[in-house]
């Protein structure tokens, strides 16, 4: 979509400047207070996924709408080895990369819907969404 | 220096910016175990009022700060987790176990200077 707002995601800046593009989209679409803080938090758990499992990706970034409630949609895109076990990725405290294994259902729970594509060699896709109350 | 640490008394206290990098982060965590050591610290603030946001990395590394200035002899406390970052951090499933918090360097400053057990005059 041409109003997508796109961040290449090769290094730990990236994360610091995709979550603040997070922000100030969140913020136009209607998000406020701690909806804010809960978004760029989930930016910067996939961001951090791409740098540390992936090397370089990108974050896209745009306001959608649900029955009229505005929202925005997150996708993280990398082209890196793929998840080999998402069903034990999406659990708490299940980690490759040596963090606390809360990346991905940590997003899922600060997120409305989260859902991951994994292709092993190929890459990972995550989208996110959060709607406004 | 990117995180000031001022020594007052026996005590340090560290003011964390916001948006820290990760590389800062780890310096600082260098510099404050480096002066523990050398200005003999018994216990040590660490401010997070600017900060805007923690994820999984910054909470894990402020925690291994803190524990790490424990094991060198100086009791840490983690003041000013702001409310929205707090809301965050537990739906994400983060805590600063084993580390004491408190609402602001006040509060952080009372707790380290409360009476101990071994203080004269305390049993």
């Amino acid at each position: 979509m041409s109003d997508d707002v796109r961040v290449a995601v090769a290094a730990e800046s990236d994360v610091l400047a995709a979550r603040q593009e997070g922000r100030r989209l969140a913020a136009a679409a209607g998000f406020s207070g701690s909806d804010l803080t809960i978004i760029a938090t989930a930016i910067s758990e996939v961001a951090r996924n791409i740098v540390h499992y992936a090397t370089r990706g990108e974050i896209l970034l745009r306001v959608a709408h649900l029955d009229g409630r505005p929202g925005i949609v997150v996708v993280a895109r990398d082209e890196g080895p793929g998840i080999p076990d998402l069903e034990q990725a999406l659990q708490d405290g299940y980690s490759t990369g040596g963090g606390l294994g809360l990346g991905l259902p940590g997003a899922r729970r600060l997120m409305d819907e989260l859902e991951v594509v994994t292709e092993l060699g190929r890459g990972t896709t995550v989208t996110m969404r959060k709607w406004t109350a | 220096m990117t995180v000031p640490i001022l020594k007052q008394g026996d005590h340090l206290i560290a003011s964390v910016q916001s948006a820290l990098s990760d590389a800062e982060l780890t310096d600082f965590a260098d510099e404050l175990a480096e002066r523990v050591g050398r200005f003999r610290s018994r216990g040590v603030v660490i401010d997070v009022s600017a900060v805007d946001l923690l994820d999984s990395f910054a909470t894990r590394t402020l925690r291994t700060i803190a524990l790490v200035s424990r094991l060198r002899g100086a009791e840490a406390v983690i003041v000013g987790i702001q409310p929205d970052v707090a809301f965050a951090m537990v739906q994400l499933g983060l805590s600063f176990e084993g580390v004491t918090t408190a609402l602001d360097l006040e509060e952080g400053l009372a707790y380290l200077r409360r009476p101990k057990e071994g203080d004269l005059g305390v049993r």
